[in-house]
């Protein structure tokens, strides 16, 4: 084992994962982060807590993560490029460490442009990839990223994102190659709603031998009503929803849709458990955290290991 | 080429309202390319500021000047005796030239211009970002296109997941600069090259380390031996 990360031990044991997410607020209720965690937290393995997500402000990832931590809980914080530089970023890994944050994901943030601060400077001292090297050289090396010996050493089980369906599509498995080689262990994917598509890539990433380098957890978000599906299909950059995701939401009614959105994310995991090198599930259940539990019973995946 | 606009009218209005004779100074070079602050510029901002003064019942009288190069003391010299006779300079240059002028002389001098970044020709009227003076050029591993300059994220090792049908994630008239690196690659058949990592970016010489200048000691020393010839 390279770290204490719950996560790390699930994966180890040759078990399916779960991960989900957990938005801070706007705002300085902490309970709200709690709430929302007790909701989903005997059916993960950890909880994801986003970094400004969407390059809105709010609460610290790191704060609610040891929030997370006091109530006995895994969180997974996460650390976006935009918003620190390199001396900022590593301060913040020694501080979230030392506080009990063992599991982290290094991803580069969207453009402040799509915030609420688009006047804001972004920083984007580092790339991702840098951000997973530098946090591995912390944790297996002892060195800062300028070179430094670190006196106890933050051991962190690193995670990335992976996007397979933004352009161009060959280099998405060269990427997540380069992320493998910089050392992260764990990624979560985007929502995957091309299901097909998702195969595809993965069995690029399994011909290459990637998947047994780094766990890969499938992104998993169910449509709450076609609205949603239609939003995210024309406004978020990245997505790729296909028409009958859309026009199987249409097919039912408006007050049958949420349902529908269910039933098809169950689906969609019990056809991926198949998929070989799928190591398990990131649900990103936007708003709707309370379905976490009846998703992941649904999918066969309750309940969780002790591990 | 450093790029430039006009800045506002009023705004400039707003920077020469307490003087009555001023001196617009244009640049031959890069703004004079484009069209911020070369001649004709001078002298269409000359007129407009002597019609909206005399709309205003204001008294003002506005010299007309553009040297070859404004970013340069020698030519900076050559507006000795006008700057005598002014209160006060707006000067069209880029910030550099600006900054010149304002070195050499003891008067105001105001910026009548916003310098925008260095950039090139896409076609008629139209100039786009292509570098960042990062110090430490990568062109040589990035197929020829800035990943500093030309990627919103400034990304060593792209692209990211917002990169979809050649566009950046920012907007759909912003290319993708790491679609186009691999593209590049792949025409030059150096695919292989994609995979290295990039490691991260050292900023000192993009900045990052205070303010910087190049010293030439072979032009520098030469040029105090002509001053000491003089
Ligand atoms: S790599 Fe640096 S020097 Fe080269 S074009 Fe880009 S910003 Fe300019
Ligand atoms: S979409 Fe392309 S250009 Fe835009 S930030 Fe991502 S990698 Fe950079």
């Amino acid at each position: 084992m390279k770290t204490e990360s719950r996560l790390e031990k699930v994966l180890a044991s040759g078990q399916l994962a779960v991960t989900s997410e957990v938005g801070p607020p706007r705002g300085c209720n902490i309970d709200i982060v709690k709430e929302k965690a007790n909701m989903i937290k005997d059916h993960v393995d950890g909880i994801n807590i986003t970094d400004n997500q969407t390059a809105m402000v709010r609460m610290s990832s790191i704060a609610a993560g040891v929030a997370l931590k006091q109530m006995g809980l895994d969180p997974i914080i996460q650390m976006v490029s935009r918003d620190r530089n390199r001396l900022a970023m590593q301060a913040d890994i020694l501080g979230a460490y030392a506080l009990g944050c063992n599991t982290m994901l290094c991803l580069s943030g969207d453009h402040p442009q799509f915030g609420d601060h688009p006047m804001a400077k972004p920083v984007y001292d580092i790339d991702s990839i840098n951000m997973i090297k530098m946090v591995k050289d912390m944790r297996d090396e002892a060195k800062f990223q300028g070179g430094a010996d670190i006196t106890e050493p933050p051991k962190m089980f690193i995670g990335a994102a992976a996007n397979p369906f933004a352009d161009p599509f060959e280099l998405r498995v060269m990427r997540l190659a380069k992320k493998v080689a910089a050392g992260v262990d764990f990624i979560q994917t985007q929502c995957i709603f091309n299901t097909a598509k998702f195969e595809e890539w993965m069995k690029q990433v399994v011909d290459r031998g990637l998947d047994e380098k780094v766990a890969i957890l499938a992104g998993i978000t169910p449509m709450k009503s076609l609205g949603m599906a239609k939003y995210m299909k024309s406004k978020v950059p990245g997505m790729d929803i296909p028409d009958e995701v859309i026009d199987r939401l249409a097919g039912v009614d408006k007050d049958k849709q949420a349902e529908e959105g269910i039933k098809m994310a169950i689906e969609q995991m019990q056809r991926l458990k198949e998929c070989k090198g799928v190591k398990g599930f990131h649900i990103m259940a936007i708003e709707w955290e309370e379905k976490v539990p009846e998703l992941v019973e649904g999918a066969g995946l309750s309940p969780r290991p002790k591990v | 080429m450093i790029t430039a606009e006009q800045k506002p009218l009023q705004e400039i209005l707003g920077y020469i309202a307490p003087y009555e004779k001023i001196l617009v100074v244009g640049c031959n070079e890069c703004v004079t390319v484009c069209a911020a602050g070369g001649r004709k510029e001078v002298g269409l901002l000359s007129s407009a500021i002597r019609l909206n003064s005399a709309k205003a019942g204001k008294k003002i009288e506005v010299l007309e000047h553009t040297l070859e190069r404004q970013c340069d003391p020698e030519y900076v010299d050559q507006l000795a005796e006008l700057a005598g006779q002014v209160d006060a300079v707006v000067s069209l240059a880029c910030g550099c030239g600006i900054q010149t002028v304002a070195s050499q002389y003891p008067i105001p001098v105001f910026p009548g211009v916003n310098t925008k970044f260095m950039g090139a020709s896409e076609s008629q009227g139209i100039w786009a970002e292509r570098c960042m003076g990062c110090g430490d050029c990568m062109l040589g591993i990035t197929g020829g296109i800035c990943p500093i300059a030309r990627c919103s994220k400034s990304i060593m090792n792209g692209p990211c997941g917002g990169s979809v049908n050649g566009k950046c994630e920012i907007s759909p008239d912003v290319d993708c600069a790491w679609q186009l690196i691999w593209d590049r690659l792949v025409e030059l058949g150096l695919q292989d090259r994609y995979e290295e990592l990039v490691a991260a970016k050292d900023w000192r010489p993009a900045g990052g380390g205070g303010p910087r200048k190049i010293i030439r000691e072979d032009l520098a020393s030469s040029k105090i031996i002509t001053e000491d010839n003089a």
